[in-house]
């Protein structure tokens, strides 16, 4: 099972620029109406929206293909286990992992992150112990680490953020002590749209022999990643957030930490062989994958993957520079209107709020407009709590997204003036 | 934006920006807190009950236009109302603001009678095509009954 890929993340992609109208025509959603208008769609940061080959893949799997993996000896399950493994190698690739045996398939994120902080930190965080995450967390990755605490009599600690968005290092180094058994850290803020330093985290981390675990949810589907080159132990990703389905994500460790790790579920497919006596466990990366997985989102998420590599990160990395950059200029222009997260290393997320006007209501009259945000908390109310407000508008945008979907955000702030101011 | 202008009305846009009995009130003998996680809307209600009749009611907060707005005029309608009379006044509102009203007026039934019977409270029926800001329109009531019926931990729409 171990294939051992040394080919580098598209590298051909280098000198490619995104054809956005090409890619544009590649997904079936956008050429619709909403209340009339052309459908804008700027919540990619909530979930993104599948190419017609994730929907070909889906409907092909279950119209040809459909059967349970690892264990049928007939034709239909033998085609299934091999796309099903063959993803996974895909996966392998994408983020550069040494090994197959190192991406474990699960739910998204959230359950990734879960999966550490049950097994891991149960394992290795006890009483006084502490577990240090940063103020611009997900609630995915704050609460999994407070249930763990909780439970050992551990304590949570918070690595501050400047005004901009922007982790102060320093004082993440700081809380980096003899007492701490794992640090959590988002690669990209899902609120604030921050680029946080994860090589200079890691090594500070590692100077003290303490793992980190990085929230990629945000970030693989925008830049290139290389679990490799950023030396984390562990790597959380989703797969709607990057064009695929949703209910299928990785969790990526490293396999020396993996292999000491004890199962977070037991059940079939996990299991090498079982007695009331004793069951021994599966090897890697098996034994995380416990019963009949989800095989068909799987196989779309594996189509999501080999989209990606064809339009390249490293394009699609330029081109949401490009599309942020603009917007920031356009939106920042905006009287009354304050961007919230403005970190200098930063990438597809616009979060803002207008004077005496809520974002619920912003929402509402953008989306009679055609336009897709999101508003509220983002799953981050202590993000919210650091920046005094009780909620923001959030655009965030995806490789299909142009300047004249920004020009139409500008039109529709300036109708929430209208109707609002 | 016909549609806009009618959840957006006038007087909604007025009392948002200047919401009435907008104030803590320290002789209050019922105080309940509502609140809607998904967009952080927040809002404390006070009462003083007196004989069964709702003797001076405020809230303090914050919210989105719709529901700051409801709070306030809610405030305004109930002043003096008895406790069943303003339970009986959130069953018409929500009746209003979920479209249930449009509908019976729509059939024959009730011809307008239970619209008429808000008075002021009326301008929120643009908010049944909008079924996502219902939650808005009717976080105060909710709190607001929690109150009368004498609870005291918070009150989530979720």
């Amino acid at each position: 099972m171990s294939i051992v890929a040394k080919i580098p993340p598209v590298a051909a992609a280098k000198a490619k620029t995104l054809d956005v109208e090409k890619v544009r025509g590649d997904f079936p959603i956008l050429h619709q109406n909403v209340h009339g208008k052309p459908l804008v769609y700027l919540d990619n940061a909530a979930t993104t929206q599948k190419p017609q080959v994730v929907i070909d893949a889906l409907e092909r799997y279950y119209r040809h293909d459909n059967s349970n993996i690892h264990r049928g000896v007939h034709a239909l399950s033998e085609r299934a286990t091999d796309q099903y493994e063959k993803v996974r190698a895909a996966a392998q690739r994408l983020i550069n992992a040494r090994d197959t045996k190192e991406i474990i398939f699960v739910r998204g994120t959230t359950e990734a992150i879960n999966l550490v902080a049950q097994s891991y930190g149960r394992k290795h965080v006890a009483a006084g112990d502490e577990v240090l995450i940063t103020a611009m967390e997900h609630h995915s990755n704050i609460v999994p680490w407070q249930i763990l605490c909780e439970e050992k009599g551990a304590r949570l600690r918070v690595a501050p953020i400047n005004d901009r968005g922007e982790l102060l290092l320093d004082e993440f180094e700081k809380l980096l002590g003899p007492k701490t058994k794992i640090a959590a850290v988002s690669h990209l803020s899902n609120a604030l749209g921050t680029i946080n330093p994860v090589r200079e985290m890691v090594r500070m981390a590692h100077a003290r022999n303490i793992p980190v675990l990085v929230d990629g949810a945000q970030a693989v589907a925008r830049m290139p990643v290389d679990v490799q080159a950023l030396d984390c132990d562990f790597y959380a990703i989703s797969g709607h957030k990057m064009y695929g389905p949703t209910g299928i994500g990785v969790l990526y460790g490293k396999a020396q930490l993996l292999e000491a790790m004890p199962p977070y579920q037991g059940g079939g497919d996990m299991i090498a062989s079982v007695s009331f006596d004793k069951t021994i466990y599966n090897k890697l990366p098996y034994k995380f994958e416990a019963g009949t997985p989800n095989i068909a989102d799987t196989i779309g998420f594996g189509a999501a993957i080999t989209y990606l590599g064809n339009v390249g990160l490293e394009a699609i990395e330029r081109h949401e520079h490009d599309v942020l950059s603009y917007a920031t200029r356009a939106v920042e222009k905006i009287p009354g209107v304050t961007i919230v997260g403005t970190a200098r290393e930063k990438s597809g997320v616009l979060s803002f709020t207008m004077d005496g006007i809520h974002p619920h209501d912003i929402g509402t009259i953008l989306d009679r407009e055609g336009i897709a945000v999101r508003t509220g908390h983002h799953c981050a109310q202590p993000v919210m709590q650091r920046f005094g407000i009780p909620a923001t508008a959030r655009a965030s945008f995806g490789l299909y997204n142009t300047k004249e979907d920004v020009d139409a955000l500008v039109v529709g702030i300036h109708k929430v003036l209208e109707v609002l101011g | 934006m016909s549609e806009l202008r009618e959840l957006y009305q006038e007087v909604i846009l007025e009392h948002s920006k200047h919401p009435r009995n907008f104030r803590e009130m320290a002789t209050a003998n019922h105080k309940v807190e509502g609140f809607n996680p998904l967009c952080g809307d927040h809002f404390t209600i006070y009462l003083d009950l007196k004989d069964g009749a709702i003797n001076d009611i405020s809230f303090q907060g914050s919210g989105c236009a719709i529901s700051k707005a409801s709070a306030s005029m809610m405030t305004q309608t109930l002043k003096g109302k008895s406790a069943s009379e303003a339970e009986a006044m959130f069953e018409k509102f929500h009746g209003l603001v979920t479209g249930r009203v449009a509908q019976e007026e729509a059939t024959g039934e009730g011809a307008g009678a239970t619209r008429d019977s808000l008075g002021k409270l009326a301008v929120f029926s643009g908010v049944s095509e909008f079924p996502l800001r219902v939650k808005c329109a009717t976080l105060a009531w909710h709190a607001l009954r929690a109150a009368l019926e004498g609870k005291e931990e918070a009150v989530s729409t979720e």
